[in-house]
């Protein structure tokens, strides 16, 4: 249970940082540390460098610009929760954090080392797709923005490239008259989930609009329902229509299962969690 | 590997070593400063047994490297007494029966001393929470939320005493 060997860089510029992952040795950078060190101590990950971005204040930001939240690489968990910006304007990144790890776990990871990690359980990922948000991935000659429903493509899997870093998340701030869901289930508060559901939907005349619902826990990557956002486009909200869609979307879904929470099991969560969701967002829309 | 020094202020003295990038702030402080007081449990996160309070935070220190704490201000349960004299969050412990084998107390005490640092009055709810992620095999946590409550306002006494005193 220890970390194999390793050499440590500690660059205190964003250029050198991203000249080191431009190199042959099999690098990895460390951010908050609370996945990468877990899977060293187990020897899942075996890095020969870790390029440690704590020295990099200027990444350590939340703020507004040209109508987006933008939120840095070195962003904590903790402080991402606690800001007025996010409760302001994404109350829903605001309850997912109720949702994730510890206080002693948020006070050092970041949202970007959390999406890089890519853990088929974790609620960022979904809830980065329903918000429309952009991942900036930055490398020496250049950086490109890949939107959320492209980033995340397997368990620990995401888009980067192995010379590239995330720099920032980028995150449209959404139309005041939208309205958002969470619900999790998870064997306690704090643990990955076993089921999330997060929803962004907008009610207007009565019909519901631009739904966008995702989930995660259940298959590989968190990812977007797209046949129940297509169900609910345009319709009036009503529970029997949500149950529908709900115990359709189940069907289709093929879960994967663990120890503690089989398939079955996570399919049976989805169907119920989604209609209160998706009431949730409702109710809310119409305060 | 080549070595890096480190200089630390651990429970306000300087340590300075020169140690491989891989040893975890865990292993540094307990085999390489000799203050075995901080726990080790699961080395991987889960357990809250390894909390240490670096920079004013609590931190899984498992999970960090000694290296990457070069420049910090670190507190260990070593460092909570003070001449001898148990720290009212540790003398709540003692008096509620906040712990039984006291593996988990190192780590609860980090969390609890974060929370009424920045929270004089927490609520159970709030107390609850900042314990959550600290793992106790053998109190049922009740006892442990009875001394953190007991700690709080022991430490709102003590505050309201001194700015009641004449000057
Ligand atoms: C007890 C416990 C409970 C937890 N519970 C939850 C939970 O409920 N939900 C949840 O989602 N997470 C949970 N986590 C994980 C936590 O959210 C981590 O903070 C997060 O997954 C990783 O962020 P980090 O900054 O610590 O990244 P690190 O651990 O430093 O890095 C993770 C991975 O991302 C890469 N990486 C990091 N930053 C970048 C970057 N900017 N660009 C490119 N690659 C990068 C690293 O190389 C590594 O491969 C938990 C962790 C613990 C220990
Ligand atoms: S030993 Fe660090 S959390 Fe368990
Ligand atoms: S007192 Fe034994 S683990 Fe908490």
């Amino acid at each position: 249970m220890k970390p194999a060997a390793f050499e440590y860089e500690c660059p205190t510029d964003l250029k050198a940082a991203l000249a080191f992952l431009d190199a042959d040795t099999e690098t990895r950078i460390l951010a908050g540390g609370q996945s990468l060190v877990p899977m060293m101590n187990f020897r899942m990950a075996t890095p020969e460098r870790l390029i440690d971005i704590n020295r990099l204040p200027d990444l350590d930001y939340v703020r507004e610009e040209d109508g987006d939240i933008v939120i840095g690489a070195l962003a904590r968990h903790g402080d991402i929760k606690a800001s007025e910006l996010i409760a302001e304007h994404l109350p829903v990144v605001a309850e997912a954090y109720e949702w994730i790890a510890h206080a002693a776990v948020r006070n050092r990871g970041t949202l970007c080392g959390n999406l890089c990690h890519a853990d088929p359980a974790s609620e960022m990922p979904a809830v980065m797709q329903v918000l429309g948000a952009r991942m900036v991935a930055s490398r020496l000659s250049g950086s490109r923005q890949i939107a959320a429903e492209d980033f995340f493509l397997g368990t620990y899997e995401t888009a980067l490239e192995p010379d590239e870093m995330l720099t920032e998340v980028r995150i449209p701030k959404p139309e005041p008259n939208s309205s958002w869901g969470f619900e999790e289930v998870a064997m306690r508060k704090g643990d990955y989930a076993w089921c999330t559901v997060v929803v962004m939907l907008s009610v207007e005349d009565g019909k519901i609009r631009q739904p966008r619902i995702a989930v995660s826990g259940i298959s590989d990557h968190a990812h977007r329902l797209g046949a129940t956002e297509a169900g609910l486009e345009g319709r009036a909200p009503d529970t029997a229509l949500l149950e529908e869609l709900a115990q359709s979307a189940a069907q289709d879904a093929d879960p994967i299962g663990t120890e503690t929470a089989n398939s079955e099991y996570r399919r049976d969560l989805l169907r119920v969690l989604m209609p209160r969701v998706l009431q949730a967002a409702i109710d809310r829309a119409g305060e | 590997m080549k070595k890096i020094a480190v200089s630390v202020t651990v429970n306000g003295r300087q340590r300075e070593a020169l140690i491989a990038p891989r040893m975890l702030l865990s292993d540094f402080v307990r085999q390489e400063l000799e203050l075995p007081g901080t726990h080790v449990g699961c080395e991987h996160g889960v357990c809250g047994s390894c909390n240490v309070i670096v920079d004013g935070k609590a931190v899984r220190s498992c999970l960090m490297f000694a290296v990457q704490a070069e420049g910090s201000q670190i507190t260990t349960v070593e460092g909570f007494s003070a001449d001898g004299e148990l720290h009212p969050i540790q003398t709540a412990f003692w008096e509620e029966h906040g712990l039984q084998c006291g593996f988990c107390t190192p780590g609860m005490l980090a969390s609890a001393k974060e929370l009424l640092d920045a929270n004089p009055d927490p609520t159970d709810d709030e107390i609850r929470e900042a314990i959550s992620g600290n793992l106790c095999r053998c109190t049922g946590y009740e006892f442990i939320i009875n001394a953190i409550r007991s700690a709080a306002k022991t430490l709102r006494d003590t505050e309201n005493k001194k700015t009641l005193q004449p000057a």
